[in-house]
């Protein structure tokens, strides 16, 4: 996939969006062309503000779950004996849907930043730790007894095995969760907040039924979500160049 | 060097691989050893790589008893064991990177050890230089086999172990690989152990065989081969009559 093929998809989303709103033809869908106008404008105003808010609390989220998770899972998935201890414990605690926590989370951890903020990180922990463990203990023992065999106990096959080896499956983790993030992020701003994105394009939408602006926001979060997934993308191939040879 | 006493050794369950097994290497010799599938070479070699410990018996080399790998015994396997994520320099690196991270504690890294500035040596001396800058997947086998062995030998080891790290390759790589390895160990005095199932190769890397039989393996079966690495020897009528006896003692022990 190349920045050419994006490119062309964007412009057929685009066009698609512009025939659809032309079609419907009421306020509820306003043409592309409107909205982009009316995000420029807004970004000169509030929306800016709401965009870095829920861009701190998602980076957030998500850098703390990476500081956790990913860490748990190589010390999980590189000892047998832990595996067997914790595996059973985050196969149970994996399928239970997280964002049915929010309010237990919110009566915890109060309504500020630190809730939304715990929230993705519960969701992104077990998406990220599943995935490291899995790449931890599935590395070969062939790799691992060459290392050994080179004078390297258990810290140096972390720094020089397993920590690299796992390192795109901390990066696909985080590409896989940041549709999840963004999703959660919008949840947990729907309440108890004046400022972040879900805020925003609720309040625009449902409270002020200015639909042009509501576009906007939804924009603004796309962007946010694209501009992280550009980033993965980005720290993929700076990290993991091997991955990108023939 | 080596000496391996009353040697017992078994997986769980299973018939035992050595019972009563005692054997001794000297310093510098080339040895190889040989035999069928399942007989237990690899696990000898690992033996002696402190990666595997007997159930009961002794391992020693300069008589200290093996316990865990030892920093100057080097260890090359069939798949060669690079990283992928690093470039061929990275990993001809990696042996010395892993003993700065210790530092010279005399358990990772020998006390003596003193950081050296031999990497790109090894390097231009194995061949690699025009792919350095490569990973493992832009090689070839041969190339990849002669990472692993510039990795291992810029660590300097005394005792070189290798587990089937020819059979992959085609008959003109491996032949070259072959007369590096017993080049290499000539001049730096490196007593070499080489895992093989090729009777051809044991022959050509072994000043002395050891044939080990289906388990329980207790009495170590020895042929000397002295005339091994001499010019011509490859096809010389000792060469081939060495394979004949070497072939006609596995079928007979399969038998």
């Amino acid at each position: 996939m190349t920045r050419h093929d994006i490119l062309l998809a964007a412009g057929a989303i685009f066009l698609l969006w512009q025939f659809t709103a032309m079609i419907v033809d009421m306020p509820i869908l306003p043409t592309p062309i409107a909205v982009i106008i009316v995000f420029f404008k807004e970004l000169q105003n509030e929306l800016f503000i709401h965009f870095a808010v829920s861009l701190w609390r998602v980076t957030a989220g998500m850098l703390l779950s990476v500081l956790v998770a990913a860490p748990a899972g190589l010390v999980i998935g590189g000892s047998k004996r832990l595996n067997r201890i914790f595996s059973p414990i985050i196969y149970l605690l994996y399928p239970i849907p997280k964002v049915v926590f929010v309010p237990v989370v919110i009566l915890f951890l109060g309504i500020g930043d630190t809730s939304k903020i715990i929230i993705m990180f519960l969701i992104l922990f077990f998406q990220i730790i599943v995935l490291v463990r899995d790449q931890a203990s599935g590395i070969a023992p062939q790799l691992i007894q060459s290392l050994q065999s080179l004078g390297a106990g258990r810290r140096a096959l972390f720094r020089f095995v397993y920590l690299p080896a796992s390192l795109p499956s901390i990066l696909t983790a985080l590409r896989q969760s940041i549709g999840t993030a963004v999703a959660v992020l919008y949840i947990t701003e729907l309440s108890a907040t004046k400022y972040g994105l879900g805020y925003y394009i609720y309040y625009k939408g449902s409270t002020l039924l200015d639909y042009p602006s509501m576009y906007a926001g939804v924009i603004a979060m796309s962007v946010l979500g694209l501009g992280m997934y550009f980033t993965v993308d980005w720290l993929e191939r700076k990290w993991c160049q091997w991955k990108f040879v023939n | 060097m080596i000496n391996i006493q009353s040697l017992e050794f078994e997986y769980t369950h299973h018939t035992p691989l050595f019972q009563n097994f005692n054997w001794k290497i000297s310093r510098g010799e080339t040895w190889a050893i040989l035999g069928p599938s399942g007989c237990g070479k690899t696990t000898l070699l690992y033996l002696l790589a402190g990666l595997k410990f007997p159930s009961s018996g002794e391992v020693t080399i300069n008589d200290e008893q093996i316990t865990r790998p030892r920093p100057h015994s080097g260890l090359i396997l069939q798949d060669y064991g690079l990283l992928p994520w690093s470039t061929v320099r990275e990993n001809v690196e990696l042996g010395v990177k892993v003993r700065n991270f210790y530092g010279p504690d005399g358990k990772h890294t020998p006390d003596n050890f003193i950081p050296k500035d031999n990497i790109e040596s090894w390097i231009q001396r194995l061949g690699l230089s025009e792919v350095a800058d490569k990973f493992p997947a832009q090689l070839s086998g041969g190339q990849r086999q002669r990472t692993a062995i510039a990795r291992t030998l810029a660590l300097e080891p005394d005792l070189l172990l290798m587990d089937e790290p020819f059979s992959s390759l085609d008959a003109i790589t491996r032949e070259d690989l072959q007369n590096l390895t017993l080049s290499l160990c000539e001049e730096q005095n490196i007593t070499l152990v080489i895992v093989t199932h090729a009777i051809e190769e044991a022959a050509v890397l072994g000043k002395k065989i050891l044939l080990l039989d289906a388990p329980p393996n207790q009495t170590a079966r020895i042929f000397e081969n002295p005339n091994t690495g001499k010019n011509g020897y490859r096809n010389s009528p000792e060469f081939h009559a060495m394979c004949e006896r070497l072939w006609s003692e596995m079928h007979r022990s399969a038998s």
